[in-house]
């Protein structure tokens, strides 16, 4: 049990340590400070549900490694997060979609989780889903926004959601880990999660006035380790003060 | 012989860093105050938002206050579960908010209700209602960003957190 939670954990808490480093690295570069502010502060509350999340993973491992020693130590094919939240920020039409597919999946899978048999798992749960209801109330007003904006705003969005759809299924990888979990009641049945998140997603991308993409070719390999060519750079920048400087704190 | 009195009177005097005017106690953060069977005691707190980066400032803050009358054997315990919600605020807290010039929160609709249309926010400053939001995200990650559309005054908004 303990050895499925712990891979569970983990990939939940490095969902959030990919996804929070990547929004920070628009910090200075939002298109307007609004933005800038708006993206780095979602990027905090990412990155202290992966501190509460990787320190749980701590715990669970009992070898005495804490959630920096996790987040930043280890190497890229021990990073279990999903291929989209790895993948580059583009423009900020392509940073609010990605960002939409991910809030719109964390927001019903918290909903499930915080009434988990594992009580620690519910309560990361519980207090990341307050946070997570603002940050998908401004992704999906984004993505509506600039699909139903300009003509050259829709073209981009569009493309983007070409791009990014391929990412999606990921989402609702499982395999052992997940199957366990579910029958024990740890986390909810991921079937069911996707047919509603598949219908929320819909709603949107509707009123956004975009088309998913009929060619449904799909990646995956994040939650096993095997990542895109982007993975190598962002863990360089990540882990740069780690490496350099190894143990410093502050 | 330290009483919980004491205890709380010294809590008291811990701020919030990010909201110099609030006290922990005003936030709601502090969960529990208990003397352990070793005659330290053992303060549990709740952090506001999971990225919350006050929330190291303010363990190290209740240690040195604790220690100013003459307690030093202190536990500083957090606790996600209850999560913590702007309920917790006290009257009090509203006020001194309001005082110094951020709006305190105002009971909303539901979050994820999208293009609803928003609940007022009364400006602190000449308290019309007739305010804008600029953005949900503001300074810290508690607050939002507003502005009146009377006296023009930009503001924040201590958002609701439910």
């Amino acid at each position: 049990m303990k050895e499925h939670l712990l891979k569970y954990v983990l990939r939940l808490g490095d969902d959030s340590l990919i996804l929070g480093q990547r929004l920070a690295e628009w910090c200075g570069h939002g298109p307007i400070l609004e933005e800038d502010i708006a993206l780095t502060n979602i990027s905090l509350d990412l990155i202290g549900q992966a501190t509460s999340l990787l320190n749980y993973a701590g715990e669970l491992e009992g070898k005495g490694r804490s959630g920096d020693d996790f987040a930043f130590l280890r190497i890229e094919k021990e990073y279990v997060n999903c291929l989209l939240v790895e993948q580059v920020n583009g423009h900020f039409g392509d940073t609010m979609l990605r960002q939409f597919f991910f809030d719109a999946f964390r927001k019903i899978l918290f909903e499930s989780l915080q009434f988990s048999s594992d009580k620690q798992l519910a309560a990361i749960a519980e207090k990341s889903l307050k946070e997570t209801k603002y940050h998908l109330k401004h992704s999906s007003e984004w993505v509506i926004r600039l699909g139903d904006g300009t003509e050259e705003s829709h073209l981009k969005m569009q493309e983007s959601l070409n791009t990014l759809w391929r990412y999606t299924d990921e989402l609702f990888f499982e395999d052992e880990v997940d199957r366990y979990l579910t029958e024990n009641k740890v986390i909810p049945d991921l079937v069911n999660l996707k047919g509603v998140w598949k219908e929320n997603v819909d709603h949107i991308l509707q009123l956004a006035k975009l088309e998913i993409p009929t060619n449904n070719w799909q990646f995956e390999g994040g939650r096993v380790g095997r990542h895109s060519e982007h993975m190598g750079f962002l863990l360089a920048e990540l882990q740069y003060m780690q490496r350099t400087y190894p143990n410093m704190e502050w | 012989m330290v009483s919980a009195k004491q205890i709380y009177d010294s809590l008291e005097t811990v701020k919030d860093p990010e909201v110099p005017v609030l006290s922990i106690l005003d936030l709601g953060i502090v969960r529990d105050v208990k003397q352990l069977e070793n005659q330290g005691w053992e303060i549990t707190i709740t952090p506001t938002y999971s990225g919350c980066p006050a929330m190291r400032v303010i363990e190290e803050d209740i240690k040195a206050n604790l220690l100013l009358i003459g307690i030093n054997n202190v536990h500083v315990v957090s606790v996600l579960s209850p999560a913590w919600t702007t309920d917790w605020l006290s009257e009090n807290g509203r006020k001194k908010l309001k005082e110094y010039g951020i709006a305190p929160p105002v009971n909303e609709l539901d979050k994820s209700v999208l293009f609803g249309v928003p609940t007022p926010v009364p400006c602190p400053l000449c308290d019309t209602i007739n305010t804008k939001m600029i953005s949900q995200f503001g300074s810290t990650a508690c607050k939002a960003h507003y502005q009146c559309q009377e006296c023009l005054e930009p503001f924040d908004y201590f958002k609701c957190l439910k």
